[in-house]
């Protein structure tokens, strides 16, 4: 989900509480869909600590059909099929971490 | 000169870049501050220096904050008020053009600006850690995105849209490396090839351990003055003629192209303006290359060759030593080494050597303008500077 400006109507994700283009603090939730296309990927292979485990994988920056872009990591797919321009959808993993921020984590993964 | 100078560079401390076992951050700044004091006789720092302007990426390397007071008494300048300015890896970048306006506002005649990081004595993992904090915290540490990883978004989608490949991003370290092994004072000093580069181990793909700076500790100063008192405490100023500074988003993810840093654009059209010049120009260079592909936007940010064509540059020979263009004749951040505070001062301080003449073996004769590129995260920070020799 993401807030749309009452104002100036401009799509926030993550949502805010001013709007960075006119200052407005009038928003309406919006519910996305979900699917985008990706623009770029990397394949990390030297992770930040809590995420040894999970190394080799693949994180990346997804345009969405409203426009916003997000970045995540892009899981069930096999790293090797990974292409610029492939369709994925956000999902989301079933906990919610108890630390700022308290939302559940999402990733990308094939429509 | 065209333009009225904005300050004038009038001596310069760099200490040795590498693992400096068992020093703290304020020895190695005072081993730089030593350098420059000792350069310049004519100056005395006790009587002279009105202020200090420090830059340091992070407390968490030795779990030291209110580093300013610190680094006064470390260099026997207290009790001159300072500021420590932190802009990740363009923190000294900051501190130089924070000096520069306290020069220009009137309030100060000499100034001192510089920087310092300590990381060698952390593990990779703890470094990692620390570094990723340059980065946006909710959306690319969260995601496991790492720093490194935020450099390959930008690589991959420039090898994308321009066809740029990875031997010509290899290219660049090779070359840095060839230029550190001309500097005594460099993290490495040793010459590598391209295979060396390509065979490196992943680190997030297309980068490998040879396209990525090292972790290093090491700390950069200059003494400015007022440009029209420099002759007074040497014959051989610098002047600052263009001192710019830009901003974008903290993370990577919202910015319409990851194949461009709109801030390092907006910062070098700025200072070009207020020198009077065009990026043809500039003699040499000294860019923020953490990571090999970010030398290579460079290039095409700063307006030395056209969006695209920052592989082809480096492939051809144009930013070599020999080249028309020398771009970062000490080393880099990869070979020279980045310990993140210092770097932006670390890059005047290159400058400052050529434009006197004396960078001994990596010497490019003749230069007259040179030109520094600092680099914060994501390009979330740019400063761009100017620097002229003097008449």
């Amino acid at each position: 989900m993401g807030v749309k400006c009452r104002k100036c109507r401009a799509i926030l994700v993550p949502p805010r509480n001013v709007c960075p283009h006119c200052y407005s603090s009038g928003f309406d939730w919006i519910q996305l869909s979900g699917r985008g296309k990706l623009l770029t990927y990397t394949i990390i292979h030297a992770p930040p600590a809590q995420f040894q485990a999970m190394a080799p994988y693949a994180v990346g920056i997804v345009k969405l059909e409203e426009g916003v872009q997000l970045p995540g990591m892009i899981k069930s797919a096999r790293l090797e099929d990974i292409k610029i321009g492939m369709d994925l959808v956000v999902d989301f993993e079933t906990a919610t971490p108890k630390v700022w921020p308290q939302w559940p984590r999402y990733y990308f993964k094939q429509p | 000169m065209s333009r009225k100078p904005l300050a004038a560079i009038v001596s310069a401390g760099l200490s040795k870049f590498g693992n400096l076992e068992g020093l703290y951050s304020r020895e190695i700044f005072a081993e730089a501050a030593k350098e420059a004091f000792e350069k310049c006789p004519r100056l005395d720092p006790k009587k002279d220096i009105k202020a200090l302007y420090v830059g340091m990426m992070s407390e968490s390397y030795e779990h030291q904050a209110h580093i300013a007071p610190m680094m006064l008494d470390w260099v026997g300048l207290l009790p001159i008020p300072a500021v420590r300015t932190e802009n990740a890896c363009a923190s000294s970048g900051v501190a130089l053009r924070t000096g520069i306006l306290a020069i220009m506002s009137g309030m100060y005649d000499i100034v001192m600006v510089g920087g310092a990081e300590k990381m060698s004595h952390l593990t990779t993992t703890g470094v990692t850690e620390i570094l990723a904090q340059a980065s946006d915290f909710p959306f690319e540490q969260w995601h496991g995105i790492s720093f490194p990883g935020i450099f390959a978004l930008m690589a991959n989608a420039h090898m994308h849209k321009y066809k740029t490949t990875q031997e010509q991003m290899a290219m660049v370290a090779v070359k840095n490396h060839k230029h550190g092994a001309l500097n005594p004072k460099a993290h490495f000093q040793k010459e590598i090839t391209i295979e060396d580069v390509m065979s490196s181990r992943p680190v997030a793909w297309p980068l490998k351990l040879y396209d990525c700076c090292p972790r290093s500790d090491g700390a950069s100063c200059l003494i400015l003055t007022k440009p029209d008192i420099a002759r007074k405490f040497t014959d051989a100023p610098v002047y600052i003629t263009g001192s710019a500074q830009a901003h974008d988003t903290l993370s990577l993810f919202g910015r319409r192209d990851f194949a461009s840093m709109t801030a390092v654009k907006l910062a070098a059209q700025q200072a070009y303006k207020m020198a009077g010049i065009k990026p043809k120009h500039i003699d040499l260079a000294e860019v923020h290359d953490c990571f090999t592909i970010a030398e290579i936007i460079a290039y095409e940010d700063l307006g030395f060759c056209k969006p695209g064509e920052g592989g082809k540059l480096v492939e051809i020979g144009v930013t070599s030593l020999d080249g028309k263009l020398p771009v970062n004749t000490s080393g880099g951040l990869k070979a020279k080494g980045h310990p993140v505070g210092a770097t932006g001062t670390a890059q005047a301080y290159e400058i400052f050597l050529q434009l006197t003449g004396d960078a001994g073996r990596r010497q490019v004769d003749g230069a007259e303008i040179g030109l520094a590129h600092n680099v914060g995260g994501s390009a979330s920070t740019a400063t761009v500077h100017i620097f002229t020799r003097a008449d």
